[in-house]
């Protein structure tokens, strides 16, 4: 494990094994991940950048299952564990989920129960996990968890916090709703956050307030947050480290100011190239990347993105996989341009 | 690559190009025991067209001497060659209960044959035909491949023409249902406003009218003289009137949404008639989804229709269903003797069966959305 | 809420007006009238009687009036609680149906609780554990109980008892307790010849309700709120109960009041096979012999329950499910 890191991943692979054959939906992805660290993970629809944080907490549904690899955490009290050997309905997990690893999911509204109040829901969590509100022992009886629910409110900036305890998620509208799933998952002090695409169900105004309100409390508590979304510029704004994704694997990573200014993988700088910006030519075709997503039946052989790559060696990207590799500047890539190292095969 | 690429692509056109009853056909057939199912039901439905060919006598054909004839036997092989038979029935009078006991005689072999002819009948009561699927060489002899009942009469026969009129009443009920349906239900939804609200009306109360009462009192109601067919015809009608409601509230749910989608205004905004709109462009739609829904509503009409015969107020007699069957083994004591006349209620549920496996089939396969 | 519950409320009246005529006329259609059926019946066993003792009759009953005549009448006796007289039995309606309502109820309320308890929790194994053995188990006897007509089974249950077993299941008491008064005793003797017409009644029933709790609780468990859920911390089997479980359930409600009334009537051809004491039988034997006062009030003691069940079964949906609640 290296350093003092909060997470490292090494190798991780996710297969789901459908009738009509395997999909190779994380295929080698690592990276690591410091205390109070924002690491963003960036990539196209179906890169597999979600299925990579599912398998973090062991929420991998069948038919999908961790193949290989290994996610090493320290836990609160100094151990380290490996989330990927953990049986997923085990009591180990179970006291990761929420009170050390917390997730905010993509969809806000679907991810309430309909039939609960959000106070009830954020309640339960607290009272789940008794012990990071009171350490010495005992539980949290009802009512101070609603109390400690009215605070945690008001620190997410939600207004008649007593109020919007006894609503239900479709009585809110979609910001309040966003602030408070960050509320439960704050709920029960996690040192990582695990954020997969929050802005995305949400207008670009509230964005900015979530995503203002998301670097208010990280600074405030701490915490390391995974930030996943395929909006650049988000990641501009919210990481300091950021992992690029493609067809499952790790094509670059670095620092946000390397990757920004510096990218060595040609799959970045193509993805840079295709944001519109506001020093660009006027009446100029927006550069896209030729080609499509390849079907998840039909990977390429070699590097994934050869088929797409206007850099690509003949006989050489097609033929090995490159991993990824330090290629200086603080940033690894897995790119023959940059170095010879390609997976055994 | 390109080649992988182009392969892929022609597979994916295949699919593209593939009209929409295609792709249901597609996934029904990966359904094994919809399909098993499906050939079920067209045996049964092969039966419906002839039951005469299915038969071995006429099933009225009574003979009081050979009530409670038990289930005799088909042995394929005599003397190591193909030559079927059955063996005789042979019946002695118990002195004490006065009652018939049967005993099978091999000694006495009545050969049987396959496509042989037998008693003249009627195809789709126009052509005159002879030949039946299985029946004695001997066209003197009577064989009871399923037994007798009270009357002497041959099961197999009684049955194969009950499938008849059993599963053509679940049919043509469920059609008129589906036809109600549908045209009630359109015309509701579409046109919405004051008829909308008359038809929501009209389906509250039939909904909330007990169905099995009041079949019974609809069916009691049918005058006593009445011939058979039009009992037949009367009893259909009876029981889609009230089984139209469920269809009918669905449709009208799809006409509503489907009336504000944009390729009915592209339709409209291009002229289409109001007729050609609502046939072509929305009906298609939720057509697949319709026929799924009604193979389900089939063996429950089946049911009902059976239940309805078993109590006496559905088809009557002459006229044979499985339900009217059924009413032979209504007495315990009766049954204890003969549990063959049982047989008919097995065929209800290996037809409702077949058709709730295809319905459930049809239902995955046509919707986009599940699995 | 209680607006909701008003509106409906409301509406019962008008219904029941509608099928007071509705019925009237579905037992007034055949040709001719009690008279006719009982000078036929007379006929056949070989007696007879006078024309004038038939008209003296006739006036009697005050089957000489015209038909709306006799729909008032009768509307007229049922809104003073008078369910008339049975012209065969000639007794009051309201002890006939009495005695016998009180039987139904019981036998159809025991289906009901016997066929939630067994087919919610095999629904819900049957989802969770989806492909397992039991789960295969359980859909084929699901398939076939829902294939099974419940006279079928009863008359298997009854000649398979019969045949191998000697013993004649029939009957809801034992012949001690048969016109016995009221006690515990008794009570256990219901319940021990219960459990056998209330599984035929309630296997049809059963199967259909856990096919469709383990449909809706699949389509459940693979939403978004689940995964939140889990990712909480919270173990597997609470979080399904008290989550997609929650949500499974809600539309199951709403067929219950569909599902009594079926019970209720249902329960007719069960008990005409079973020789049960039950208000179908007797309502058969109204309708065939137009014993219309009888018929009339037994349909719509029927239809009163159908409607009270939809409207209990509405507000109980109401109730478990906030956004119908609220928006409603």
């Amino acid at each position: 494990m290296t350093g003092e890191a909060l997470l490292s991943v090494r190798g991780l692979k996710v297969v789901f094994g459908l009738d009509e054959g395997s999909v190779r939906a994380v295929d080698g992805v690592g990276f690591d991940v410091m205390p109070g660290q924002v690491v963003g993970i960036v990539g196209e629809s179906g890169c597999g950048k979600s299925v990579t944080t599912k398998a973090m907490l062991q929420l991998v549904d069948p038919p999908g299952r961790i193949a290989a690899g290994e996610m090493l955490f320290r836990r609160a009290g100094g151990e380290v564990v490996d989330l990927a050997r953990l049986d997923p309905r085990g009591r180990e997990i179970r006291e990761i989920r929420g009170a050390e690893i917390a997730l905010i999911p993509q969809e806000p509204m679907a991810s309430f129960s309909p039939v609960h109040t959000v106070g009830e829901q954020i309640v339960e969590a607290i009272r789940l996990h008794a012990r990071q509100w009171r350490p010495e022992g005992g539980a949290v009886s009802r009512a101070d968890a609603r109390a400690i629910v009215v605070d945690l409110f008001r620190d997410v900036g939600i207004s008649m916090p007593e109020q919007r305890l006894d609503s239900y998620s479709w009585q809110l509208s979609g910001g309040l709703r966003q602030r408070a799933m960050i509320a439960m998952a704050l709920s029960c002090k996690p040192r990582l956050l695990i954020a997969d695409e929050p802005t995305t169900a949400i207008d670009v105004t509230t964005q900015a307030q979530v995503l203002a309100l998301l670097r208010d409390l990280q600074k405030r508590h701490g915490t390391a947050i995974v930030f996943i979304t395929h909006d650049l510029g988000v990641i501009a704004q919210m990481a300091s480290h950021v992992v690029v994704m493609y067809l499952g694997r790790v094509m670059e990573e670095g620092s946000v100011d390397a990757i920004f200014h510096a990218p060595r993988h040609p799959y970045t700088r193509a993805l840079l190239r295709s944001m519109p910006g506001m020093h660009g030519e006027t009446r100029v075709a927006l550069p896209t990347i030729s080609g499509t997503l390849p079907h998840p039946f039909n990977r390429p052989s070699g590097c994934p993105f050869h088929p797409r790559c206007e850099e690509a060696i003949a006989g050489r990207c097609q033929a090995r996989v490159p991993v990824l590799r330090p290629v200086g500047g603080g940033q690894s890539a897995s790119c023959f341009l940059h170095h010879d190292e390609a997976e055994a095969t | 690559m390109a080649g992988a690429a182009a392969d892929m692509s022609a597979a994916e056109e295949r699919i593209s190009v593939a009209s929409n009853w295609t792709l249901v056909w597609w996934r029904f057939r990966k359904h094994k025991l919809a399909l098993a199912s499906a050939a079920i039901l067209a045996v049964l439905y092969a039966i419906v067209l002839c039951p005469d060919f299915f038969s071995t006598q006429h099933p009225e054909r009574t003979d009081a001497r050979q009530a409670f004839i038990p289930i005799q036997s088909i042995h394929f092989l005599d003397d190591g060659k193909w030559a079927p038979w059955v063996p005789a029935a042979v019946g002695k009078r118990n002195p004490v209960t006065l009652r018939m006991e049967w005993g099978a005689d091999p000694s006495r072999r009545i050969r049987i044959g396959f496509f042989v002819d037998g008693p003249e009948y009627r195809f789709l009561g126009l052509v005159r035909a002879k030949v039946r699927l299985v029946g004695p060489l001997d066209p003197e002899q009577r064989i009871f491949l399923l037994g007798s009942d009270r009357m002497g009469r041959d099961q197999w026969s009684r049955i194969m023409h009950g499938t008849q009129t059993s599963m053509t009443i679940g049919l043509v009920a469920v059609t008129l249902s589906v036809v109600l349906g549908i045209v009630l239900g359109g015309i509701s939804g579409y046109f919405g406003g004051w008829t909308d609200q008359v038809i929501q009306r009209l389906i509250e109360i039939l909904q909330s009218v007990p169905t099995i009462p009041i079949w019974l009192a609809l069916s009691a109601a049918l005058p006593r003289d009445w011939t058979p067919t039009q009992v037949f015809f009367a009893i259909t009608v009876i029981l889609s009137l009230i089984g139209w409601t469920t269809l009918g509230r669905e449709v009208r749910g799809r006409f509503l949404a489907l009336r504000e989608e944009d390729f009915v205004l592209a339709a409209e905004l291009a002229g289409c008639s109001r007729w050609r709109i609502i046939v072509r462009h929305m009906v298609p739609t939720f057509l697949s989804h319709i026929i799924a829904t009604s193979s389900l509503a089939i063996p429950v009409m089946i049911i009902n229709e059976t239940s309805l015969s078993f109590l006496g107020l559905g088809i009557r007699p002459p006229a044979i269903s499985w339900g009217v069957l059924l009413q032979e083994a209504q007495n315990i004591q009766t049954l204890a003797l003969a549990p063959w006349l049982l047989l008919p209620g097995l065929l209800v549920i290996v037809a409702v069966l077949a058709f709730n496996l295809v319905g459930d089939g049809l239902r995955d396969a046509s919707d986009p959305y599940s699995k | 809420m209680i607006r909701f519950v008003l509106q409906r409320l409301l509406l019962l009246p008008l219904l029941m007006a509608v099928f007071s005529i509705l019925v009237f006329v579905i037992v007034e259609a055949p040709p001719g009238d009690f008279l006719t059926s009982y000078i036929a019946t007379l006929a056949s066993s070989g007696s007879s009687i006078g024309a004038e003792h038939v008209e003296a009759l006739r006036r009697q009953y005050g089957l000489d009036q015209p038909i709306w005549v006799q729909y008032l009448k009768w509307v007229g006796n049922l809104l003073q609680g008078d369910l008339g007289l049975s012209l065969e039995y000639q007794r009051p309606n309201a002890e006939l149906i009495g005695e016998q309502l009180f039987l139904t109820v019981v036998l159809a309320l025991f289906s009901f609780v016997l066929t939630w308890i067994i087919a919610v929790p095999a629904g819900i194994y049957s989802a969770i554990r989806q492909r397992s053995v039991v789960d295969y188990i359980l859909t084929v006897v699901n398939y076939i109980g829902v294939a099974t007509p419940n006279f079928m089974l009863a008359l298997v249950l009854m000649w398979v008892a019969f045949a191998y077993f000697g013993i004649s299941v029939t009957g809801l008491f034992s012949p001690e307790y048969q016109g016995a008064e009221w006690s515990l005793a008794k009570f256990l003797d219901l319940l021990a010849h219960a459990w056998l017409p209330s599984l035929v009644l309630g296997i049809a029933g059963t199967a259909r309700l856990t096919r469709v709790m383990r449909a809706n609780l699949l389509d459940e468990l693979n939403k978004p709120y689940v995964v939140t859920a889990r990712a909480k911390g919270l173990s597997e089997w609470t979080l399904v109960l008290r989550y997609p479980v929650r949500l499974a359930f809600n539309p199951l409600v709403s067929t219950i009041g569909w599902y009594l009334p079926q019970l209720f009537s249902g329960s007719l051809i069960v008990a005409t096979v079973m020789n049960l004491p039950n208000i179908g039988p007797l309502l058969l034997r109204a309708l065939v012999n137009q014993d219309m006062y009888l018929a009339g009030s037994i349909l719509l003691i029927y239809c009163m329950l159908t409607i009270v069940g939809t409207l209990l079964s509405d507000i109980l949906l109401a109730w478990l499910d906030p956004r119908i609640r609220m928006e409603g």
